[in-house]
């Protein structure tokens, strides 16, 4: 058995005319948590339903653990989780029934179920208001809810589609922590998302969509390094004559910017930081501060589609 | 290449989810209420009017569906005209209330096919209705046997029964309408006003209509009995558009087995009394002769649901889960 779970091949969508979804390709590896990034309506809940067999492909073909999505849809989702964006409930019906109703449609004995439901609501923290009908959820717990489908259900894949928008900081982190929760019990997930800096400390790799094809693919830092050039950014607040001079002539800076008066950033192809403050101190200058810019998915994302010439790039 | 798994995976589930769904929620009591409120003041001044007769009729019991007494009509008219509109009720929002709260894609991306879900629908729909007749049924024979203080015969039985499976059939024929506009329109106010439209036109304005675009397509002179009959085919075979009118054909055959022919309520409404009841000599007709006489518009609503039901799912099948 490969360890690649999801294997996309040139994957595309046509709506009368309309290219949604333009020859994507991917790999996502057991136990990796892959990110879909990207404005919205670039693609990603399109090419998401293609892997679930909920739209038909127009193009390419996609193996999901090994099945056929379009010829094997039962087996598919029988091993795959999927929340949908801004996930919706039976309003009228309390968590517990909801997750019943779904935990039926999976086919699980009656026994086996009332386990997994317990289980799953106690793991999202919604034990206690299991019986409350989901009307009165608020949007995280909603999404939470959505979770818990998804480890009740004992999958080998979730598929989160945009899990943290709408969220407040504090139930993003929640569960932001709780699919690291999924990656740690061996399941793969694929996320989409369009607010880029909260879901950068989660993902493995991730993939940037644009207008339907993938621009860019790799981890964060492989991005960061492809894009923004350089490599490393190294900020140095220091005190002193002539020292833009003297930052430049460490081995490896190949550029320095003052983006303000004692302010120096210097870009390299590796870690510059000791040979930068020696530098500052042989020249008797004043260390105030040495940092090094982890690259920033949105950066990367901004400067890309800035480069690019794209017009939604935000 | 055929696709794995079976279809009918989860229709079981989905059907027990949406009758429970139906039988508790508030709208399914308005509607029983109303339904059965209505229907036992229609059975009530029937009864009235059974006794005030007392005529020598065989077929007292059937009387009690057919009779009429003003103000209200009879119950298989009250039954034509509010059987559509609960079914209505009940179907307007199946496929759509999916979409706008966003349940769809969820349930779907669980291991069942899209058909079990319609499926299971519609089968959840129909049976709550028919759960609903079947007490209704009850409640009308039994105040018959309360009121009226005389035992069916087993022929008249067997007639009611027969009345009671074609109103379940004739509630098939909106529940697949219904279903289908909650389908085709992603809003259930749209779909609920576009069921209702076709409802007051199938109901109320076919029928006044039909006759005079019957005769404007099919217009000659009217020299003998032959041609009088043409006429009325072809009206008949307008109005037989309506679901209504081959329910009403059913019944008024079924619930009175002196009647010999669909044409029979038409030409009394001519002025024609030359085979108006009991003119004609001889023995009221056997159960199965009743039955034949309208297998073709049995077979018709039975039909019609079906047909209705397909496009359902050939447009359910098509359609995006996203909206």
């Amino acid at each position: 058995m490969s360890d690649v779970v999801i294997d996309a091949q040139g994957l595309s969508k046509r709506y009368d005319g309309a290219v949604a979804v333009d020859n994507v390709s991917f790999t996502v590896a057991r136990g990796e948590i892959f990110g879909l990034l990207g404005p919205n309506g670039a693609g990603k809940t399109t090419t998401i339903l293609m892997l679930l067999g909920l739209t038909e492909i127009s193009a390419g073909a996609a193996r999901v653990l090994g099945h056929d999505p379009v010829r094997e849809p039962l087996a598919v989702k029988r091993r795959v989780g999927y929340l949908p964006d801004s996930v919706g409930f039976y309003d009228y019906m309390s968590a517990r029934d909801n997750l019943r109703y779904t935990a039926r449609l999976i086919g699980f004995s009656e026994a086996e179920r009332e386990a997994r439901i317990a289980d799953a609501l106690a793991r999202v923290d919604l034990a206690e208001v299991a019986g409350n009908k989901v009307d009165t959820f608020s949007r995280g717990m909603r999404q939470r809810l959505g979770l818990a489908e998804i480890l009740m259900k004992n999958v080998a894949i979730a598929i989160l589609d945009e899990p943290t928008s709408g969220l407040d900081p504090q139930a993003t982190l929640e569960l932001l922590d709780m699919i690291r929760g999924l990656k740690r019990d061996g399941v793969s997930v694929l996320l989409s998302s369009h607010l880029l800096d909260r879901v950068q400390s989660v993902c493995d790799r991730v993939a940037l969509f644009q207008e339907g094809h993938i621009a860019l693919m790799g981890t964060v830092a492989e991005l960061g390094r492809q894009v923004l050039g350089g490599g490393f950014a190294v900020e140095v607040e220091a005190q002193g004559e002539g020292l833009a001079e003297r930052l430049a002539q460490v081995p490896g800076v190949h550029t320095v910017e003052t983006p303000g008066s004692e302010r120096f950033r210097l870009l390299a192809d590796r870690d510059v930081r000791p040979d930068a403050a020696a530098a500052v101190v042989a020249a008797g200058g004043r260390l105030r501060r040495l940092s090094v810019e982890d690259p920033s998915l949105e950066a990367i994302y901004t400067r890309y589609f800035h480069d690019h010439g794209a017009r939604n790039a935000a | 290449m055929q696709r794995e798994g079976s279809p009918w995976r989860g229709v079981g589930t989905v059907f027990l989810k949406e009758l429970s769904d139906h039988l508790t929620g508030a709208r399914m009591f308005v509607l029983e209420w109303l339904v059965v409120l209505t229907a036992i003041a229609a059975v009530y001044g029937s009864i009235q009017q059974i006794k005030d007769a007392t005529a020598e009729d065989p077929f007292l019991f059937l009387r009690l569906f057919t009779q009429a007494r003003e103000p209200l009509p009879s119950f298989a008219s009250l039954l034509s005209f509010l059987v559509p509109l609960v079914a209505i009720g009940l179907g307007f929002d199946l496929v759509n209330s999916e979409h706008s709260r966003r349940t769809l894609s969820r349930i779907l991306s669980q291991p069942i096919y899209r058909d079990a879900l319609l499926f299971g629908k519609f089968l959840g729909g129909l049976a709550t209705i028919t759960i609903n007749l079947v007490a209704l049924w009850l409640l009308v024979i039994g105040l018959g046997l309360l009121m009226l203080g005389l035992a069916p015969s087993g022929e008249e039985i067997a007639r009611a029964l027969l009345m009671l499976v074609v109103t379940i059939f004739y509630a098939g024929v909106w529940l697949a309408l219904a279903m289908l506009l909650s389908t085709v329109f992603r809003s259930p106010a749209t779909a609920a006003l576009a069921a209702l439209g076709l409802w007051l036109f199938l109901t109320i304005l076919w029928p006044l209509l039909s006759p005079a675009l019957a005769d404007a397509v099919g217009a000659r002179d009217i020299a003998s009995a032959e041609d009088l009959l043409g006429v009325l085919s072809v009206r008949q075979g307008f109005a037989r558009v309506s679901p209504s009118a081959l329910f009403g054909e059913i019944v008024s055959v079924v619930l009175d087995p002196s009647v010999r022919s669909t044409q029979q309520p038409m030409l009394a409404a001519l002025g024609l009394a030359l085979i108006e009841r009991g003119a004609i000599p001889g023995a009221p007709l056997p159960f199965l002769q009743s039955v034949l006489i309208v297998w073709g518009q049995i077979v018709g609503l039975v039909a019609t649901t079906i047909l209705l039901f397909v496009a359902d799912y050939v447009v359910f099948q098509r359609q995006e889960v996203r909206a």
